[in-house]
């Protein structure tokens, strides 16, 4: 969509797209072209001593069955967590969806968790989870299962996912809502008339029609999951035991800043910011179609 | 206007005489920055030496900053070096070592700043086994120790006494050791709720680096990196395999706990969760102020059949001089070493801690560099280092250190408090016991824990665990040596 | 102007009588959805409920897993405690809040600023590149701030930002997210309106400010707290760029409280998690009405 209704004159919006411009070529643009080119070289931690290897950071990356593993394991997380909080989410917002009393409330309830850090999210599991001061921890090894995720890395993984997707839920759930409440009740009230019940009718009526939205947060999920769930990992785990919860970012993280192997960690980068494009670009596919068919 | 800007500079002038000396010296200090890394009760005591330093001289300002874990504070610092914000002092672990010697122009090594500034700093005042692990193959320091410390295994006496067991005579070999731990575990552990009877802090350091250096064999080869950094790791020999072994077999039923990796563990000791915590020395600030139970500190354990220091007999003999003994004294000498054990004994332990080095930036003055030097001598000083042993329960790092503290009857006022220096100085210094000289051991260390983990969740055995280990560590030991020499 | 309010007016009324019918439709009593949503609400006041608590109870008691779900109010003490002293391991919480408050404040600002200024002369000017300026700034939208970690560090130490507010918040201020809504937003104001101002004479910047920014308000309101959160819960680039515990934002700060060597006080750490949730909570809730629209409808 173009609009036909402009200002004359050039100066004045070349001025006012400048400190975007450079803020994003300074902080976006320029490190994207570093990455490229670390991703090259290899250098010790002082960066006194730098020498061009070509590929072989790349090489060594997808030869290193840790890193396949690590990748292996970024995809089940992000699944899982998706697949948890958007279903949780759902679930709640269709019910928040009925004429019911306190659905003000309800609301303010569902929503306010969005403003929760993911770092925080895994203070607050801890509280419940931790094998030794967690009120559910305690309570399982009460009951004889040895639980103890410092230890146990497919309960750590767990634990890191009920965290993530944990703080998806409110996000998820306003824009389930909010796509609930465009669906003309006309449609429902048809398929209702047409003896269409509960779950059938949801499933062949509601969610088809929820589709779009379904798949606008599975893309932003799978980002949020891949990305942002690096402050709850750090603080649950710090990507152990083992490395049963060690996902891409994390490994970036450790690799780079802790052990200081920047070609390598560089080479990840760029890697995941491949990852990113290519998910960037299937969004923008998808808005696309959406807003053709809107 | 040039009269105005002169009676303006009379009186700026006019104004800075007017102020009080006191302040005016504060402005004229060298203010120079050190980032450590220490916390809780030792962090308190960086404090005390930076207050007692600034009050016992009027040159310098030194301000301690605390960055963090020990891998914190070393990426910080060079993150810091790389943007030109470098501090002048850091604080780095002993296995960061190997990475600092490599740093090239980012730190002046003790022996260049002696040179350029006169420090009287004497490399030979201190212990053999500090020295070794801080100074180049020529013997020159290349930093400036501090905080030394040594595996010990601390051990609640309370417990000891519950389970039956003699509360003055820990277990002196594993053997004795896994015997201990059952019973523990039987008469003491099952009587309270989270109880264990026994856990390790800092693994890597105490249960496989000073294990095979008491037992002298490589952690790996090349002298444990001394000789050249194409070293190789070695801890999946035999003997490192059969200990792990036993500690996952321990973890299985229940006599050993894995409580997180480094320091971690080191809270269920003195909180009388686990009745025996390997741990380093330097916890005893932290065990005197929390812990509410009798304690002590041992050597620790080994095993007799890997061995190959000096035996039990062999100690004894050398610890008297026989003609100075009265009759009697001599005959119940000669009972002892008919009792004493003939196998072979540990040799001396290796330091864990840290040490100080000196960090360049792009605009850092000769006068900073010597305030630094100044600082330096301040803490090798006799009284100092006696000082911060007692305080804290790390080793005196100079030998002067150590008598003074001997003189004061520090020893006799707190008993094991040397069992720290007994353990440094078992023995003779080896090439397996000098210390590690390994490029991001720290990294390795970390490879370690997680293979150890994978073990501990039954995923593999420990012969699997440190063959990993030992594989994925010398691809990081290749990248190290590439790429410092490139 | 006139034909805008009658548009508004209308769409009003439309909605008015969905409603009305949806109402009667839904009338009885919905026993499942009452349970589902409790169960959800519950899901997130459970375990705040239980930091509130903790937070209250001695540090021994909590090591030793003695919880109970009844505050201690001679705990209350721990939330002054925490806010002026600090603990092991992290600076004082008030200082904590400040950096956090600032931090946020500056980048949800800094973005809507210069986002409404380069959205504005993308959609209401013409000028040579700007189909290019748009696709650069566009192009960020691919590269979040985890994965150009290492080398935006780089890029930092360069420009000599380390351990600086500047550094803490400027990088995180190029918005795409924002300059696309913004966009969006201006595009859809109706050509008329902009005819009109041209025709009383109103230059750009007054069109801007006296037609444009009131126009998208409830636009501004709505990223202002979706920024603001996002500002708040930064973790990874604080945690990297400011290693002076002088600019540890109160995310860091808790993390640094549970990673320490020493035994970890969770009543402190719980104290500080709870003043840490107010601030966002707070804008989140009392902004709720436009977040909602803002959030759904910014991603349209």
């Amino acid at each position: 969509m173009e609009r036909r209704t402009i200002f004359p004159g050039w100066k004045l919006p070349a001025a006012l797209v400048l400190p975007q411009l450079a803020l994003t070529v300074v902080f976006f643009l320029w490190p994207a072209g570093q990455a490229i080119w670390s991703s090259l070289t290899q250098a010790d931690p002082f960066g006194i001593r730098t020498q061009f290897v070509g590929l072989d950071n790349f090489t060594d990356l997808f030869a290193d069955p840790l890193y396949l593993d690590s990748i292996a394991r970024s995809v089940f997380f992000s699944a899982a967590v998706a697949a948890l909080s958007m279903g949780v989410a759902l679930a709640l917002a269709v019910a928040a969806d009925r004429e019911i009393s306190f659905r003000g409330a309800y609301r303010v309830l569902l929503v306010w968790p969005y403003a929760i850090a993911p770092a925080m999210a895994a203070v607050l599991w801890i509280l419940l989870l931790h094998p030794q001061i967690g009120l559910v921890g305690r309570w399982l090894n009460g009951i004889g299962v040895a639980w103890d995720y410092k230890l146990n890395g497919a309960q750590a993984m767990l634990v890191v996912i009920l965290a993530s997707a944990w703080k998806q839920i409110s996000y998820n759930f306003i824009f389930f809502l909010a796509g609930l409440q465009s669906i003309p009740r006309g449609v429902i009230e048809a398929a209702r008339m047409d003896g269409a019940k509960g779950f059938f009718r949801f499933r062949t009526v509601v969610l088809p029609l929820l589709m779009p939205t379904v798949f606008f947060l599975l893309v932003v999920n799978l980002v949020y999951a891949s990305f942002d769930t690096f402050g709850t990992i750090q603080a649950l785990t710090g990507g152990g035991p083992g490395k049963a919860t060690e996902t891409l970012v994390v490994k970036v993280y450790r690799d780079g800043v802790v052990n200081l192997d920047v070609g390598s960690s560089s080479a990840q980068s760029v890697v995941l910011m491949l990852g990113v494009i290519a998910l960037t670009a299937l969004q923008f596919r998808f808005l696309g179609r959406r807003s053709d068919s809107g | 206007m040039k009269r105005r800007t002169m009676l303006a500079g009379v009186a700026a002038s006019a104004a800075a005489s007017a102020v009080a000396p006191a302040a005016r010296a504060q402005a004229d200090k060298t203010k120079i920055v050190f980032w450590h890394a220490m916390t809780g009760a030792n962090g308190e005591e960086i404090n005390r030496i930076a207050r007692d330093f600034n009050a016992a001289q009027a040159a310098v300002e030194l301000e301690p900053v605390f960055k963090g874990s020990y891998p914190e504070t070393l990426t910080a610092a060079i993150a810091a070096w790389r943007a030109g914000q470098a501090p002048h002092v850091v604080q780095v672990f002993e296995v960061g070592t190997g990475s600092m010697l490599a740093a090239g122009p980012a730190v002046k090594q003790v022996w260049q700043l002696i040179q350029e500034t006169g420090a009287k700093i004497d490399p030979n005042a201190y212990l053999p086994a500090v020295r070794g692990y801080y100074s180049l193959a020529d013997g020159r320091l290349a930093s400036a120790p501090l905080n030394s410390s040594t595996p010990v295994m601390w051990y609640n006496k309370n417990a000891f006494e519950t389970a039956g067991l003699d509360p003055e005579k820990p277990p002196q070999t594993w053997q004795e050791f896994v015997i201990a731990a059952r019973v523990l575990k039987e008469k003491w552990a099952s009587k309270g709720q989270d109880q264990v009877a026994s856990t390790s802090a800092w693994l890597t350091w105490v249960q496989l680096e000073t294990y095979s250096a008491i037992h002298n064999v490589p952690y790996a080869t090349k002298a444990d990196g001394f000789g050249g950094l194409d070293a190789e790791l070695k801890l999946n020999g035999p003997a490192q395999v059969k200990h792990l072994q036993r500690l996952l077999d321990m973890a299985k039923e229940g006599t050993f706990k894995y409580a997180g990796r480094d320091g971690a563990p080191d809270p269920l000791f003195y909180t009388g969760q686990a009745a025996i915590g390997f741990g380093s020395s330097s916890g005893r600030a932290d065990i005197v102020r929390n812990a509410k139970f009798k304690w002590a500190a041992a050597v620790l354990p080994y095993d007799p059949e890997v061995a190959q220091g000096p035996s039990e007999l062999d100690t004894l003999i050398d610890s008297v001089d026989v003609d100075t003994l009265s009759l009697r004294e001599t005959f119940a000498f000669l009972k002892k070493l008919k009792t004493a054990d003939r196998r072979p004994g540990p040799v001396n332990s290796i330091i864990g801690g840290a040490s100080l080095w000196t960090m360049t930036a792009p605009n850092r003055t000769p006068a900073e560099y010597k305030a630094v030097a100044g600082f330096l001598e301040f803490i090798g000083r006799p009284d100092q280092v006696a000082l911060y042993h007692q305080h804290t329960g790390y080793v005196p790092v100079t030998q002067a250190g150590y008598e003074l503290s001997k003189q004061q009857g520090y020893y006799e006022k707190t008993p094991g408090a040397d069992v720290a220096i007994k353990s440094l100085t078992r023995g003779t210094v080896t090439e397996n016991s000098k210390g590690l000289r390994l490029g991001r051991l720290p990294e390795i260390r970390n490879i370690i824990y997680e293979e150890v983990e994978k073990a501990l969740q039954g995923q593999q055995g420990a012969q699997q665990a440190l063959d990993s280990a030992v594989t994925r560590g010398n691809v990081v030991l290749r990248a190290f040596e590439k790429s410092v020499k490139s | 102007m006139i034909e805008h309010t009658r548009q508004r007016m209308i769409e009003h009324t439309r909605q008015r009588m969905i409603e009305h019918t949806r109402r009667r439709m839904n009338g009885r009593t919905d026993w499942a959805a009452h349970l589902v949503l409790c169960l959800g609400a519950l899901l997130f006041l459970l375990p705040i409920w239980l930091v509130l608590v903790g937070a209250t109870l001695e540090p021994a008691a909590i090591a030793r897993g003695e919880f109970s779900l009844i505050p201690r109010l001679q705990g209350l003490g721990v939330y002054a405690s925490v806010l002026t002293e600090g603990s092991p391991g992290a600076g004082p919480v008030w200082r904590m809040l400040l950096v956090s408050a600032g931090m946020a404040l500056a980048i949800a600002c800094g973005k809507i600023v210069i986002s409404v200024l380069s959205a504005y002369a993308v959609a209401f000017f013409r000028f040579p590149f700007r189909m290019a300026a748009f696709w650069v700034i566009f192009i960020t939208l691919m590269l979040p701030v985890e994965v150009r970690i290492i080398p935006t560090y780089t890029v930092m130490s360069d420009l000599g930002l380390i351990n600086t507010f500047p550094g803490l918040t400027v990088p995180l201020i190029a918005s795409a997210t924002a300059t696309l809504l913004f966009r969006q937003v201006f595009l859809a104001v109706p050509d008329e309106l902009v005819e009109a101002a041209r025709m009383d004479g109103a230059g750009p910047w007054r069109f801007l400010r006296d037609i444009l920014l009131p126009v998208s308000a409830a636009n501004i309101a709505a990223l202002f707290v979706i920024l603001f959160v996002y500002g708040w819960n930064q973790y990874l680039w604080p945690l990297l760029v400011a290693t002076d515990p002088k600019l540890d934002t109160i995310v860091i700060g808790i993390v640094k409280m549970i990673g320490t060597e020493t035994q970890t006080e969770w009543n402190r750490v719980m104290a500080t998690a709870v003043l840490a949730l107010v601030p966002p909570v707070g804008v989140v809730i009392l902004m709720q009405r436009w977040f909602v629209k803002g959030l759904t409808e910014g991603d349209k």
